[in-house]
Order: structure tokens, then sequence, then C-alpha cells
């Protein structure tokens, strides 16, 4: 086992550690930990077998398997970040529909709390006649 | 002050104006569009102001709703259209805050959809008739995107970028559920043709702007060319909306 096997396997061990300790802490949903999961048990299961990571290589005509890795990782990290963008776009839809409903909302809020005000002073201008 | 009394026939009218610190332009904008024979109510969208534009609107006892944060005149736009929805308003206008709209022309456009020759009304500067003389970087913007527009949707469009719109209950239906955060105006006209929504202009004249200046810089246009450019493309290749979604 070379030092660059070494390397490859302690690395996609610590990453996939990593990742399980922080959903287990509930600092990543299960939801957004599936991709970064995928992507470290795939580099964990290249850097053991090295067989399929030579047959991959031999398919993408790169002669330095270990390089092999880098670009199979590079698509993951890409698949994960637009993820993200996917995510933030329905956030920040989300986020203008809330901030328009309370807008409005507190409009009605508004209009609700002025005639009730009104009421009241109608009552009370009522009750004083009365007691007269 | 509440809703039903800005009929016209059977037809309810809001009046929504976007404002993001418009409040000296504001006095006038009002006065000129309560100056009008059509009865309408008013709603000025404070898109996050750090003037007193809702301490003005609330002087001239209009309807204000206070965004938390700025959301940008397509998020301002969409909330006037929610509101409308939500309020039963049967018409819908739209001007611009900054008093560059001339409320004189809103019987114009109301005349339009009242009856019922179109779903939308938008008010052109450029049409012949109108009399408005842009800068010529302005006017070659304006010419590409009519240009792209108007053989995307199958109809001639003189004036894409223009806020001068009325829209009737089914339109105003389908924007305040769809419509994008900046600049709202062209993605919404293709979006409604593609929904086969039936989109009319009238020739409006155009006043100068009184006070402050306008919020297109540089920097912002070559962003604006390509986001709508983007926008328009794709929203060709999209589904239509349905007249009758949600």
């Amino acid at each position: 086992m070379d030092q660059v096997e070494i390397i490859a396997i302690l690395g996609s061990v610590f990453l996939l550690g990593l990742i399980l300790e922080m959903v287990r802490r509930r600092q990543v949903a299960e939801n957004y930990a599936l991709l970064w999961l995928l992507t470290a048990v795939a580099l964990f299961i290249l850097s053991l077998w090295r067989e399929l990571l030579d047959v991959l290589a031999s398919i993408m005509g790169i002669f330095y398997p270990p390089a092999a890795l880098f670009v199979i990782g590079f698509g993951f990290f890409l698949l994960i970040l637009l993820q993200f963008s996917v995510i933030i776009t329905q956030l920040s839809r989300k986020n203008k529909e809330l901030a328009q409903q309370l807008g409005i909302l507190s409009w009605k809020l508004n209009e609700q709390e002025q005639k009730m005000a009104q009421v009241i002073k109608q009552q009370t201008t009522n009750d004083k006649k009365d007691g007269e | 002050m509440n809703p039903e009394s800005s009929k016209n026939g059977n037809n309810k009218i809001l009046i929504i104006i976007p404002a993001y610190n418009e409040a000296p332009n504001l006095p006038n904008v009002i006065n000129s569009i309560r100056e009008q024979s059509l009865i309408t109510d008013i709603l000025i969208i404070n898109d996050g102001s750090t003037d007193d534009t809702t301490a003005v609107a609330t002087a001239h006892s209009v309807f204000v709703v206070d965004l938390p944060y700025n959301l940008g005149i397509g998020g301002a736009v969409q909330t006037g259209y929610r509101f409308a929805y939500e309020m039963g308003y049967d018409v819908v206008g739209r001007l611009d805050g900054d008093g560059q709209h001339d409320a004189n022309h809103l019987p114009d456009l109301y005349q339009i959809i009242q009856s019922n020759q179109a779903d939308v009304v938008i008010g052109s500067r450029y049409k012949h008739g109108a009399g408005y003389t842009a800068s010529i970087s302005r006017a070659v913007g304006t010419k590409i995107f009519a240009t792209i527009v108007s053989l995307l949707t199958r109809q001639k469009f003189t004036d894409t970028t223009s806020g001068f719109w009325m829209l009737n209950r089914k339109a105003m239906t389908v924007l305040a559920h769809h419509l994008p955060s900046d600049y709202p105006e062209i993605e919404g006209l293709v979006m409604l043709c593609r929904a086969k929504f039936r989109v009319s202009e009238v020739a409006v004249s155009m006043k100068p702007r009184q006070y402050g200046h306008s919020s297109i810089r540089p920097l912002h246009s070559i962003y604006y060319v390509i986001k709508v450019l983007l926008a328009i493309l794709l929203e060709a290749m999209r589904k239509p909306v349905t007249k009758s979604r949600r």
C-alpha cells in the first residue's frame, strides 16, 4: 500500500466520520447529508478497492489512477454545490413570500385594531349616556 | 377607506404604487390619482424605505403595506397584486411612485379592461402618439427587447419595460403567485402572453421625474439585459402557467 492510498483512505474515513457526527449532532439535516454521505462512501470504496479505481481511470484515459479519485470527487462536489443553489433558490422564494404575507397581515391587523378602537370608543360614549 | 368605496359600476379598482424612498414624490402621485373620475383605492407598498415614505402615505390616508425589508421592484409589485387578490378587487392598476406615469391616462387603461378588450393593458411610451424621446442607449435597449418579446409572443409590443399596467382579476391572480423579484415587467409580459392572456398597449405620455434619481445604474443595466434575456428565453421553454392555477 503506497502513501497516496493511505492518505486517500484516511481522508475519506475522516470525511465519512465527520458527516455522520454532524448529522448525529443535528448540525446537518439528513436530507442534505445524503449527497455528502454518497460522496464520502464513493471516495472510501475507490480508495480501498484499487482494481476498481484502475479500471475507472483507464476508461477515463487517466494514467495515474489516484488522479481519477480527484475527478470523481470533483463531480460529486459539483452536484453538492448545485444542490445548494437549488436550496438557496427555494429559501429565497419562501422568504419573499413570508415578507409579503407579513406586510399584508400587519396591514390587516392595523385595520382591525383601528376598527376595534372605534367600537370601544363608541361603546364607552353610549355607556356614559346610559349612565346619565 | 374600506374597499367598498372603490366601485366603478361593479368593479372595485386598486391602484398600487411600489415605493422605495419616494416620500417627496408621493403627495403629487396620490393627488393626481384622486383627481381622476375613476374611483379607486390606493395602496402604497413601502419596499423597505429609509425615508418617511410610510408617514407621508399614511398622512394622505391611503393603504400602506410595509415590507420588512427591501424585496426589489418585482417583490413589491407582487405584494400589491397579492393584496388586490386577497381583498377581492376586480381590477388592479400599477404605476411608479416617482411621478413619471401620468395618472390622467388611468381612464384610458381602464376603458380597455372595462370593455373586456384585454386582460392586461400596458401604457406604452413608444406607441404611436406617445411622443416620448429617450436617450439613444435606452432607445436601443428598448427596441431590442421589444423585438425579442414581439418574436417570442408573436404580437407587436413597443414598450416592454413600462411599469404602467392595469390588469383584470384573472391576470392579477396569476401574477400574485408568479413574478420574479427583480425587473418583473418583461418576464411577466412573456409569461402572461404564453398563458394566452390578451395583452394590449395604449400610448401614454411620461412626465419627468421630480425628486430623486432613477434606480438604473450602468453596471446594473448589463446585469439587467443578461438576466432578462436568460429569463424570457427560458420562460418561452416552460409550460405556460394556467389561468386557474393558484
